[in-house]
């Protein structure tokens, strides 16, 4: 039982809100037994290999398919021409991203290809191994265009234009000028400046992209079997490109291998699937391979920022002023766009201070490179450690600690609710407390008189702290304003069934972070059932309400709140029933353990197998104006505010090898402030693993163009990945500031891990190199790049 | 990242083996623990037109000490190499080597005649069979024949060994009295190939360096021997002006090429901080 202070709802005698559960779902994970796309087998199912440009910009003159057609088990060889009349192309923008502009794009080449992997060709087979067989086949004729690879070159006149039709390669620009930045400057004690380098990297899901696709002509019918964040925006994306009524298409995603904002997106070679199912009449398979994942699943990151702050002698922040230049791919990605990144870095750098002068330009460029767009933590790595670096450096010259610097400058206790000067709100934030108690959890004062003693026996060892905002639980704000079909509400059914259990039908998703259990645990609260009797259906656009699934940190947030609120009012309708027949008033029942109680002195009355029988099989005992209704559906759509800001304090503690440039990872801390914490596990494995994919593109991950726009290191051999023996220990707190937008009073956990860690490492390395007067902001920090910087290579 | 398709066969001994090689011809390759093969195939890399398994031939596994010899069969395991006792005591430098091959799981499959065959310049048995002066033994359709270290490999992925040819096993000296062993590689992370490596091996006989065998790996297309620091280090006792002398010397015996995260400067500096750490450790004993 929860041994939390009382809050309303949450606080019910047999509640599991607050509690570490067993995730419902990890047996059955554990032993195989998930249900995966790649596990499904549909009679008369193809496959499909693509025959993928080698290029990063050229024209395709021709294509010859004859050979590969040739190959026995190939069914057909697919190209642009065979599906221009079964659908239609895409432009990636929104309109509240005031200027956004990108290309029609469409499934296969279409005359040209925009960077090395676009699909050119299709090869649909009985086998994959045939499949890819007959893709080296494919004989394709290129005229090798230009490439434009360096984004601080690719507004530049001289440059090529990547697509004529657009007039230059800018897709988005947004500036912000807030209050008087230039007399800040003027007047500032001191400047910090810096051009930070935010290297290019992508998502490396443990499950590859993987979609069939079945389209059944005869009752114009097309179902999705995908791993996806979100089915119900898939299901409109396919039937509105597909020319099918949106009632006709059904997406079911089962058990999905992790999705960091991989799976959200619009990707060419699955929207083949989609039209060759159409073209074919018979299932589609694709399984995105490792190699072809590198080169498309989208990218992330990929900034250069000039920027600069000014401090007064107090160490207070004055001004922040920024220059952001974002590449991005050939186009800008659907239906989310590639503007969103640089729009969350205008939004969010500063945010948890104080200061009223702000100014920041940030350029979204085309390149033909693979594809960008939102990666978990979306703009947030960028934008904290942007003003994270700044401040500790105002702190060194100063002469003040980074601790006492960023308390001298967080936003006040009692001035909220503020408006930043970017236009971001905040509802309440608690960055003292989150700061206080980390420097409490990592022995601060400790850790800084180790660190003296060791430097003096030549050891290097640095903390680096960060703090910072993270949107989470969007209303409709974020896309729904621009014009996208993502739903930012979510709901949930909650049925009793007649046993006594309940199961609950959501419309967010379970991409492998717990989303089953987390509303599992808040339906059995609210409803008064024991968890082992709950069973939570997600993924099937079918049979859950209509909902925006995984993404924006939104899960727990929006589709927990539509749990409790089904599960509410479903315990209201079970209690009216459980009055009728025990002639008794709702009002002095409850429900505790799956059975139907007194609510004053707790003594059993009925079971709810045993009201489920009789609602269910003897409604003929009941009175004629009773009919129990014992399915519930609520929603719930965050308002008030157009985003649930969290905030949380990181800090992380490095070694650096001189000798070397190596950099060990020593210990790690996060304070958090999800509000309302409902399984303290499940926040912390988020945080853990979000902290471990902002250590990774910090010190490991990056996507090595060459000038001529090849990946380098597309493999798993080349591209490193963060690994468990690198990781260090994460040790995770919490604060909790219930957020007043719902009841549940939860905010999102899911993407902080990944906000702060990349400027926490940062700051750590500069701080261990503090005597050598140097400033790294060159991410990854490889050793060579650390050695680099000390002048020793 | 499917392989195209191969014929496979399974010999059951050596003659087998070779019978099936001249058979299937040029094309075929021979595959042992495929740690290194199977993902070569899947990534379309190599499109043998057969595969001959070697996995059953009883008489290339195991480890045997011959008087001064240390015999070790090529489908000897990482694994197995790690836990032998024998291979700790009388050949050190590889007990030190093998938990820096890899992880578990291909340690357990991988061999250590897969991976000389294979010869990648970053693999951790070629930097040793050259320190330690190894000798390979290769079977082809005439008989068998012995090839030291420093003639076998003979640049990227290529060694001594002929397409109709297996090898067999290889034969290591045993330690002897008054030498040493030290192996150390810098790694981005636990189980990559190096960045840079050195196998050492020497005679350190009260505080003085004789026989230095500095094999550095990673460096070039295969692995080198250091000679001339190796010579500055010759009668020398360890101290920090021989330390440095010795990693002056190494940009005459280094002209390491750059790869996709080190540049060649970064790697010269990187091989003088293992030299200088290696020889601690040599002289620490
Ligand atoms: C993720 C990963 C990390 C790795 N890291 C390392 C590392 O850090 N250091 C390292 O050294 N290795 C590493 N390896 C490679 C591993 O050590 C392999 O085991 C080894 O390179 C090859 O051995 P194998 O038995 O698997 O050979 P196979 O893969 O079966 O064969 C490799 C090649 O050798 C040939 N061959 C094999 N046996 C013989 C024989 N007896 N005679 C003639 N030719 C033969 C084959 O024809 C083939 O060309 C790594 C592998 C992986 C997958």
């Amino acid at each position: 039982m929860s041994d939390r202070p009382g809050i309303s709802v949450l606080d019910r005698p047999n509640s599991y809100i607050g509690r570490t559960v067993e995730r419902p779902n990890a047996r059955r994970l554990v032993q195989g037994r998930g249900a995966f796309v790649d596990d499904m087998k549909l009679p008369r199912m193809v496959h499909l290999a693509f025959c993928r440009s080698p290029y990063a910009h050229a024209e395709v003159v021709s294509i010859d398919k004859a050979e590969a057609e040739a190959l026995p088990g190939v069914i057909r060889v697919v190209t642009m021409e065979d599906l221009k009349d079964i659908m239609t192309p895409w432009v990636g923008v929104l309109d509240h991203l005031k200027g956004i502009k990108s290309a029609e794009q469409w499934p296969l080449a279409n005359g040209k290809v925009h960077w090395q992997g676009e699909p050119v060709a299709a090869v649909v087979a009985t086998s994959r191994a045939i499949a890819e067989d007959a893709a080296d086949l494919v004989m394709v004729e290129y005229n090798e265009l230009p490439p434009v690879t360096d984004m601080m070159t690719a507004l530049d006149p001289e440059t090529p234009v990547i697509h004529k039709e657009l007039g230059d390669n800018l897709c988005f620009e947004r500036n912000v000028d807030e209050g008087d930045v230039d007399k800040a400057f003027a007047e500032a004690a001191f400047v910090a400046e810096e051009t930070m380098r935010f290297n290019r990297h992508t998502g490396v899901t443990m499950e590859p992209r993987a979609i069939i696709c079945d389209y059944n002509p005869a009752d114009e019918v097309l179902t999705l079997h995908m791993a996806v964040q979100c089915p119900h925006m898939s299901k409109n994306l396919y039937a509105k490109h597909l020319g099918l009524d949106e009632n006709k298409v059904r997406v079911i995603c089962k058990d999905v291998g992790g999705s960091f904002g991989i799976k959200i997106h619009t990707y060419s070679d699955e929207m083949a699937a989609g039209a060759i199912t159409v073209l074919l009449g018979r299932p589609v398979k694709f399984v995105a391979d490792r190699l072809e994942s590198f080169v498309t699943d989208i990218h992330a990151r990929d900034h250069v920022v000039k920027a600069r702050m000014a401090f007064n002698a107090e160490g207070e922040i004055t001004a922040l002023d920024m220059d952001d230049v974002t590449g991005i791919g050939p186009y800008s990605v659907y239906p989310r766009t590639s503007g969103i990144e640089a729009n969350q870095v205008v939004n969010l750098t500063g945010g948890p201070y104080k200061h009223r002068n702000y100014r920041c330009r940030a350029r979204v460029v085309f390149l033909n490179k693979n594809v960008m767009c939102q990666y978990r933590g979306v703009g947030h790595p960028i934008a904290v450690a942007i003003a994270e670096h700044l401040i500790d450096r105002g702190a060194v010259a100063l002469g003040l600690d980074p601790v006492e610097i960023r308390h001298r400058n967080f936003i006040p206790d009692d001035a909220y609710p503020y408006t930043a000067p970017s236009g971001a709100i905040y509802e309440r934030q608690s960055h003292h407390q989150c700061l206080d108690k980390l420097v409490e959890m990592m022995d601060y004062k400790g850790l800084r008189a180790e660190q003296a003693a060791l430097r003096e026996k030549g050891i290097y060892r640095g903390i680096g702290f960060v703090s910072l905002v993270e949107v989470t639980n969007p209303s409709p704000a974020f896309y729904g304003v621009g014009g996208a079909r993502i739903a930012s509400q979510d709901g949930c059914t909650i049925r009793l069934d007649p046993t006594g259990g309940i199961t609950c039908i959501t419309g967010v998703t379970e991409q492998g972070q717990g989303t089953e259990t987390i509303v599992a645990q808040i339906a059995a609260s609210a409803v008064g059932v024991s968890m082992d009797n709950v069973r939570v259906i997600t993924g099937d656009t079918d049979v859950v309400p209509y909902g925006g699934g995984t993404w924006a940190s939104r899960g727990a947030g929006i589709g927990g709140e539509a749990a409790l609120q089904a599960g509410k009012e479903l315990r209201k309708n079970i209690l009216k029933v459980a009055a009728t027949i025990l002639q008794s008033d709702p009002e002095a029942l409850d429900i505790r353990d799956g059975a139907i109680i007194d609510a004053d002195t707790g003594t059993e009355r009925m079971p709810l197998s045993e009201l489920g029988r009789i609602a269910y099989f003897r409604g003929d005992t009941l009175p004629h104006d009773v009919q129990p209704e014992l399915v519930v559906t609520r929603h719930f759509v965050s308002r008030g505010f157009p985003f649930v800001f969290t905030n949380a304090a990181h800090a992380c503690h490095v070694e650096v090898d001189i000798e070397t440039g190596m950099v060990k990872l020593l210990k790690y801390w996060v304070v958090e402030d999800c509000g309302t914490v409902i399984n303290p596990l499940l926040v912390e494995e988020q945080t853990r693993g979000g902290v471990v994919q902002g250590l990774g593109p910090a010190l490991f991950e990056e996507c090595l163009y060459s000038d001529e726009g090849q990946l380098q290191n597309g493999s798993m051999a080349d591209y490193l990945v963060p690994m468990a023996a690198e990781m260090p220990d994460i040790v995770v707190g919490h604060v909790e500031t219930p957020t007043a937008t719902s009841e549940l009073g939860a905010k999102g956990v899911g993407e902080a891990g990944t906000a702060g860690a990349p400027g926490a490492v940062m700051n750590a390395i500069n701080d261990a190199l503090g005597s050598f007067n140097v400033s790294l902001a060159d991410m990854p920090f490889t050793p060579e790049k650390v050695l680099r910087a000390l002048g020793k290579v | 990242m499917k392989a195209p398709s191969f014929e496979y066969a399974k010999a059951e001994s050596v003659d087998e083996a070779l019978e099936l090689l001249g058979r299937f011809g040029d094309d075929a390759k021979v595959i042992a623990g495929g740690q290194s093969l199977v993902p070569a195939l899947n990534m379309r890399l190599a499109g043998p037109s057969a595969l001959i398994d070697i996995g059953a031939i009883g008489e290339l596994r195991g480890i045997k000490l011959d008087g001064a010899v240390m015999r070790i069969g090529a489908l000897t395991r990482h694994c197995e190499i790690m836990a032998s006792g024998e291979i700790a005591r009388h050949v050190p430098l590889l007990a030190k080597a093998v938990p820096n091959i890899a992880h578990e799981a291909i340690r357990n499959r991988g061999t250590i005649g897969g991976s000389l065959a294979n010869a990648d310049p970053a693999a951790e048995w070629p930097a040793c069979s050259l320190a330690l002066g190894a000798v390979m033994e290769i079977a082809g359709q005439n008989g068998r024949r012995k090839v030291s270290a420093a003639d076998f490999f003979q640049g990227y992925y290529t060694t001594a060994i002929e397409p109709d040819e297996i090898l067999i096993a290889i034969e290591f000296p045993v330690i002897s009295a008054d030498y040493r062993s030290a192996f150390m590689e810098l790694s981005r992370r636990k189980g990559d190939y190096a960045m840079v490596g050195l196998a050492a091996h020497a005679r350190v006989s009260g505080g003085v360096f004789n026989d230095v065998r500095l094999s550095f790996f990673n460096v070039a297309d295969r692995p080198v021997l250091a000679v001339s620091a190796a010579a500055v280090l010759e009668g020398k006792e360890m101290s920090v002006q021989a330390v440095e002398q010795a990693q002056q010397a190494l940009g005459d015996d280094l002209d390491p090429l750059g790869d996709l995260y080190c540049s060649p400067e970064y790697k010269i500096r990187l091989a003088r901080v293992l030299t200088g750490r290696v020889l601690s450790q040599l002289a620490a004993g």
